[in-house]
């Protein structure tokens, strides 16, 4: 039978704090459940299927909460699946819940992810003593900042890409409603003249830490024909590699490479920064913006800061990354990839809102997790895949 | 659909693992056995998916590690899911059916003994009403079976019986952690440990690991004489909330039931941690009295968190490999009170009608 044609035809979002308080989990979930399946036309009962994705259990201190969620997120008597692979687990869940309908399995699957990081702490909580191996006690942006000293030094960019990189993007997050963080007097003078916390990340180049879901209707080619704009998918991609490897090039792992390539090969492109209108990368720290440029084949090897230097990603640059704010500006980890697939989907679809792309064709949704070692990937398109 | 079959499986049970909670250990020969019988390298693997628990390791991304049991280099195509190991083997069937993949090799591991399991799982409850009364797994599996003794739906010998055939079987399963019948009589006259569970009904806490193969088409055909074809696939789940559902039915169950052919299976592996949930799985499929369950002793020999439903998938595809049945069904469950369960049905024959 082969593969079967897949289309996002519901986005939803929510907006995103650092805490919810007027929400419980289920109520958050349901908030972007909502959104999606009105974007949609749809209801639960049109539903097949059900992915959720999350990061680690102990963010929220229940396991598996997919179980006792099972009835508010709509699965009761239906299937449900929970994926979980670290940081790229938005966007796997997302490539999950595409597989059920390129499959040929389900012709309507929502999709949820979502992370409720104020109901415990998480950096406490990815930093759980763990028998037989040695403490991090970083964090995420201490284990990063070596990744990005290394990268400034291979590179030669200069000190100051990051927070060009910081200002954008905090600035593209006031032109969306969801958006976590608004600050809008930022500047690459205010970024370089905050707190240094981990040299050479500054306080204004990380992402905060934000509750928030997301959740996208992906369906068959019959049920899109009923949507105005739906977005098809041209390509999905997972790829892995191992953490503990003294081969592993952690500034452009391997992983991220192959990922790539194998994309661009699925999707049809040849030159990505000439055929992708919008990329919506997963930047949880500045520099990550050049270092994934590069990986991703928008740039050479070493030439990713110049990209973002001559102002390329902006919202009106040869190739505008992280039109949504990104990561930057909402981080509720589980739900960050899911966040950066949706915005490739609304670029395509025309439905951005004040932070659309004009006449966006194509974009690419992007995830990473772990060490930098898992990637998750899709390229969406106002057209229907040849 | 395109036809895929189980055509590897290795498994370790052992009532104490004396390692890492990743299991990084334990997995490595686990992939080797895999390899030996299939005859391919890591490269030969299209697509890799595992399952465990954060929550039974005791530290976030447990899964992390445990891909480096695969290898290094080069990269591969990989995902995760936070279930047993029956519900990783899906996602590697649907990618197998999206055509991107011909082969797959899935895993799953749990280290249970690493804290107290049934207050461990108290944490998959209702966080708001629920957990903070820690009522364990054991205890609520009690409630369950007591609620089919009010009902008249099953008595405590026939419990025993459950036990009685699943030990007396489990005497051939070198796997097995605990084994060795005795009689319904002798059974009964165990003290009650958490009424009307008798020690013997709860499976025992198990740590473990175990891996299966699928494979399309030709590819599975290379591997082996008689591949075990997936004929159905077929999950579903309820609500959680003990007091909303009937406790004595599981309606996910016979809903799966449903969505595949159940005609013909000789051999039923039941994922059933407690004795009389295996009761409840029979009804629920419409089992008959021919259908022979459990030959390897099942859960209540041997229960390694997160494998032991793949695992009853994989020993109903030996059965398959070995030309002992023609049709067999393999039974995952998870969540509290048979909450989930997924049926995966098994057929020496190819015929491509998975629906």
């Amino acid at each position: 039978m082969g593969k079967q044609p897949a289309a996002v035809v519901g986005v939803g979002q929510t907006h995103h704090r650092a805490k919810r308080e007027d929400v419980s989990m289920a109520g958050l979930c349901r908030e972007a459940i909502d959104r999606a399946l009105e974007d949609a036309q749809l209801t639960l009962d049109d539903i097949d299927a059900i992915v959720v994705g999350k990061a680690p259990d102990l963010f929220e201190g229940v396991m598996m909460p997919e179980l006792f969620l099972a009835e508010s997120l709509g699965a009761a008597g239906k299937p449900l699946l929970r994926v979980h692979t670290a940081g790229s687990v938005g966007g796997s869940t997302a490539i999950v819940a595409a597989s059920l309908v390129q499959a040929g399995v389900h012709e309507r699957v929502l999709t949820i992810a979502y992370e409720k990081q104020s109901e415990s702490n998480a950096m406490w909580a990815l930093s759980v003593p763990v028998p037989f191996s040695m403490p991090v006690h970083a964090g995420a942006g201490g284990y990063f900042a070596p990744h990005v000293r290394s990268y400034i030094r291979r590179s030669g960019a200069p000190t100051h890409i990051g927070a060009i990189v910081a200002a954008k993007d905090r600035n593209n997050a006031l032109r969306n409603p969801y958006a976590h963080l608004r600050n809008p007097d930022t500047t690459v003078e205010s970024v370089l003249a905050s707190q240094m916390l981990w040299d050479p990340i500054r306080y204004d180049e990380t992402c905060p830490s934000s509750d928030g879901a997301c959740a996208l209707v992906i369906v068959s080619e019959d049920v899109a024909a009923s949507s105005p704009n739906p977005a098809w998918i041209h390509g999905t991609v997972m790829r892995s590699e191992a953490t503990t490897a003294a081969e592993r090039d952690q500034v452009n792992p391997q992983a991220s490479r192959d990922a790539a390539a194998a994309l661009w090969k699925q999707a049809g492109i040849t030159n990505p920064i000439e055929e992708i209108d919008a990329a919506e990368i997963y930047v949880p720290f500045s520099w990550f913006e050049p270092m994934w440029l590069e990986s991703l084949g928008f740039a050479e090897e070493g030439a990713g800061w110049q990209l973002t230097e001559s102002g390329a990603t902006a919202m009106d640059g040869k190739i505008p990354v992280n039109c949504s704010g990104g990561v930057l500006s909402s981080n509720p980890i589980g739900a960050s990839g899911m966040l950066r697939f949706a915005e490739a989907a609304l670029q395509v679809r025309g439905a951005a809102g004040e932070h659309q792309v004009d006449g966006a064709r194509k974009a690419l949704g992007h995830a990473y997790g772990g060490g930098s070692q898992f990637f998750a990937m899709w390229v969406v398109g106002a057209d229907k895949p040849a | 659909m395109r036809d895929v079959a189980v055509v590897g499986f290795a498994q370790r049970q052992m009532l104490e693992f004396d390692g890492s909670p990743t299991c990084v250990e334990l997995l490595v020969p686990l992939f080797e056995e895999c390899y030996a019988q299939t005859g391919w390298t890591r490269r030969d693997v299209g697509f890799w998916c595992s399952g465990s628990s954060d929550y039974l390791a005791g530290r976030s991304f447990s899964f992390v590690q445990a891909v480096d049991a695969i290898g290094v280099i080069p990269p591969v195509n990989e995902s995760h899911v936070e279930m047993d190991l029956a519900w990783a083997m899906y996602e590697a069937w649907l990618k197998i059916q999206t055509g991107e993949v011909d082969t797959a090799l899935v895993y799953a591991f749990g280290k249970s003994s690493a804290g107290t399991l049934r207050r461990t799982l108290s944490m998959q409850l209702e966080p708001y009403t629920m957990t903070p009364l820690w009522p364990d797994t054991v205890s609520l599996a009690g409630l369950q079976a007591r609620a089919g003794i009010d009902a008249g739906l099953w008595d405590e010998a026939a419990m025993a019986q459950v036990v009685q055939r699943s030990l007396t079987d489990a005497e051939g399963n070198d796997h097995a952690v605990r084994s060795g019948g005795s009689s319904v009589e002798a059974l009964l006259a165990k003290p009650m440990y958490a009424d009307p569970l008798r020690k013997h009904d709860c499976a025992p806490v198990t740590d473990g690991a175990a891996a299966i193969v699928l494979a399309a088409g030709d590819r599975a055909r290379g591997v082996r004489d008689r591949p075990a074809w997936i004929s159905g696939l077929s999950h579903f789940i309820d609500p959680m909330s003990m007091g909303t559902r009937d406790l004595t039915r599981s309606a996910s169950a016979a809903r799966a039931a449903a969505g595949v052919d159940l005609t013909g299976v000789e051999v039923a592996e039941l994922h059933a941690p407690f004795s009389h949930q295996e009761l409840v799985l029979r009804r629920e499929l419409g089992l008959g009295g021919d259908v022979r369950v459990n030959p390897s002793g099942g859960a209540l020999a041997g229960n390694p968190m997160f494998s032991a439903g793949g695992i009853r998938i994989g020993e109903a595809a030996t059965r398959i490999w070995s030309g002992e049945v023609d049709k067999a069904l393999g039974h995952a469950t998870s969540g509290p009170a048979l909450q989930q369960n997924l049926l995966c049905v098994l057929d020496a024959d190819a015929f491509g009608k998975v629906a």
